[in-house]
């Protein structure tokens, strides 16, 4: 009799301890399919919100028409403008951004002694954390003032040019390529560090100086970490809204250094707040647009990893 | 001789990035403090913005950013841990782990303004939630999946193997095993997971514009801080903004320093549990 009630708890217990595990093996599985689902529903959500206005409005005249004037008696909603800013903001952040990131991973990677180290990284990770916001007010107190002064100086006797006090496609492009530099300073860093150090050694040896050895080995050899930077610092630059929203003006413009001009983020951020009806539908249409890039710049990246794990198998 | 007088220079360029970087931090702080310390006092930390009352000051949006960092994590951390837990310890090579970690890593990579946008359409217009602290918190609870995500699964893979074979070899049931052994091993990579994630919604913004809102009234006392989860409420940040789009710079260089404090706070924190890390690594 004892000896069966012994066992009988036995059993229970084993059986309870079963079901735990079973449930908590379909706890973790529904957990790790959340980003799957979230995913999934954001693409969904940003089609079904952003494709009517297109159907609407019609896709020519939305993506390959200049004029925005979205609250006018007749509107129009071509955003081609919007896009170009954000293309052209982006790439020239990259070009200012980019040189001096990889020269300060070399610094961190390669030349840096450890006491100079030990005061660039934290710095670096600090300009990480940094919220955006504050680099916009930064920008409006500090970068719009001395633009004005150059643009006063530039078209002192135009008459063509519209002035814009300061809030130019120039004060944001600095804003991105400062935002950027923690991304690319750190993924190059660590690309450089990953290299085999017999590539440096034997680059010494040959004669090289070290110099030359960084920039015509070390460097080139890390190039799918230092391209993987880029993109991802690409996506950074591309998806900034609040640190240039203000920064960068307030009408639609044909982005030029001195023209007030807006982003597709800062296009969102400051027409959000009242659109209406079809206005508010392109600006979806304008998230959309801003999310496809997005996608190509993961999807980039994605292919860049595979290839990377494909030629160290 | 032009060979040494290159390397000069580009040696000379690399120094020359390297104090750029430094330097634009330390100006950015300098500055910021420099502003923005006068604006700070107590009565600036602990009462409410009132034209009636002549006050300045962001109670409110503390609380509202203490109150979206606290419910953020509470759905983000568990889905997170357990996400990782799934990927590292029960996956295997299955099939679903490269759509999973490719889908994590595409979170990691939408812009906050999206988040936002979507935020606005699901959390608060389909799921009604309006504009809200629980939309918001919802919104980030995607924007900081894969970073907790992430830490976790970094540090389960740095608990040695020798940990899971020993304990299933004593008998230890799967799930048992993690709760007792696997999870308490990894507990500072969680931990500097949950951090950063706390650092990303500190210093957040586009993404809780359109779906948090912009109140900045402090909960009515008793059950009022049960209500304003459906209340909007606006965080640090946005008043930030709010009050740089009105030119009131004075407050918004009081939050700056408000902020820039804790971003200071959060990155020692960091740094003492990687410490900590590197400890229990080289045991």
């Amino acid at each position: 009799m004892g000896q069966m009630h012994a066992k009988s708890t036995y059993e229970m217990k084993k059986k309870s301890v079963c079901a735990v595990e079973t449930a908590a093996q379909a706890i973790f599985t529904v957990c790790a399919f959340f980003a799957v689902a979230a995913v999934a529903s954001i693409t969904l959500y940003m089609i079904a919100n952003g494709v009517p206005a297109l159907w609407k409005v019609g896709v020519r005249e939305i993506l390959f028409s200049t004029v925005w004037k979205p609250t006018a008696e007749e509107p129009s909603f071509g955003i081609l403008y919007i896009i170009l800013t954000s293309i052209v903001g982006t790439a020239a952040a990259i070009l200012i951004g980019v040189p001096i990131a990889l020269l300060t991973a070399v610094f961190l990677a390669e030349v840096a002694p450890r006491r100079l180290a030990a005061v660039v990284k934290p710095a670096v990770e600090l300009l990480a954390g940094i919220p955006s916001v504050i680099y916009g007010l930064l920008g409006i107190m500090i970068l719009n003032p001395l633009m004005y002064k150059w643009e006063q100086a530039l078209f002192a006797g135009s008459k063509t040019h519209q002035f814009t006090g300061g809030a130019n496609l120039l004060s944001a492009v600095i804003v991105l390529a400062i935002m950027i530099l923690p991304t690319v300073i750190n993924i190059s860093e660590s690309s450089l560090r990953a290299l085999p150090p017999q590539l440096k050694s034997s680059s010494l040896a040959l004669g090289a100086s070290p110099v030359e050895t960084i920039f015509r080995v070390l460097l080139p050899a890390a190039k799918p970490g230092i391209i993987t930077a880029i993109v991802l610092g690409v996506g950074r630059a591309i998806g900034e809204a609040m640190a240039i929203s203000l920064v960068s003006g307030s009408s639609v413009n044909f982005p030029l250094p001195f023209s007030s001009v807006r982003f597709l983020t800062t296009a969102i951020v400051s027409e959000m707040g009242y659109a209406g009806g079809t206005h508010r539908q392109v600006l979806f249409t304008i998230g959309l647009v801003l999310f496809a890039f997005i996608m190509i710049v993961n999807v980039t990246l994605n292919g860049i990893l595979k290839k990377g794990d494909d030629g160290h198998a | 001789m032009r060979r040494k007088w290159k390397d000069g220079l580009l040696l000379g360029l690399i120094y020359l990035a390297a104090f750029v970087s430094v330097f634009l931090l330390a100006a950015i702080i300098v500055y910021v403090f420099a502003r923005g310390f006068r604006a700070v006092s107590w009565s600036f930390l602990t009462s409410v913005t009132s034209a009636l009352q002549g006050t300045t000051g962001i109670a409110g949006n503390i609380v509202n950013t203490v109150y979206i960092v606290v419910l953020t994590l509470l759905i983000a951390t568990p889905i997170g841990i357990g996400s990782a837990i799934w990927l590292n310890e029960y996956a295997g090579k299955s099939r679903w782990v490269r759509l999973i970690e490719f889908t994590t890593e595409t979170l990691a990579g939408i812009p906050s303004i999206i988040y936002g946008l979507f935020g606005m359409v699901f959390f608060g217009t389909v799921l009604r939630c309006g504009y809200s602290i629980l939309t918001g918190a919802l919104t980030l609870t995607l924007m900081v999946l894969p970073l907790i995500t992430r830490n976790t699964q970094e540090a389960l893979r740095s608990v040695p193997d020798a940990y899971r074979a020993g304990a299933i070899g004593m008998g230890a049931a799967k799930w048992y095993m993690i709760r007792t052994i696997l999870l308490p091993s990894a507990m500072p990579g969680i931990i500097t997971g949950v951090i950063l994630a706390v650092g990303r919604i500190v210093g957040e913004s586009a993404a809780l514009l359109f779906t948090a809102g912009s109140g900045y009234l402090l909960p009515k006392p008793g059950t009022g801080l049960l209500h304003k989860i459906l209340e909007s409420g606006g965080t640090l940040t946005i008043q930030l903004y709010l009050s740089m789009s009105k030119a009131q710079y004075d407050v918004a260089f009081g939050i700056a320093v408000v902020l820039l404090c804790i971003v200071l706070l959060i990155n020692l924190l960091t740094k003492l549990l990687a410490g900590r890390l590197d400890v229990s690594a080289r045991r």
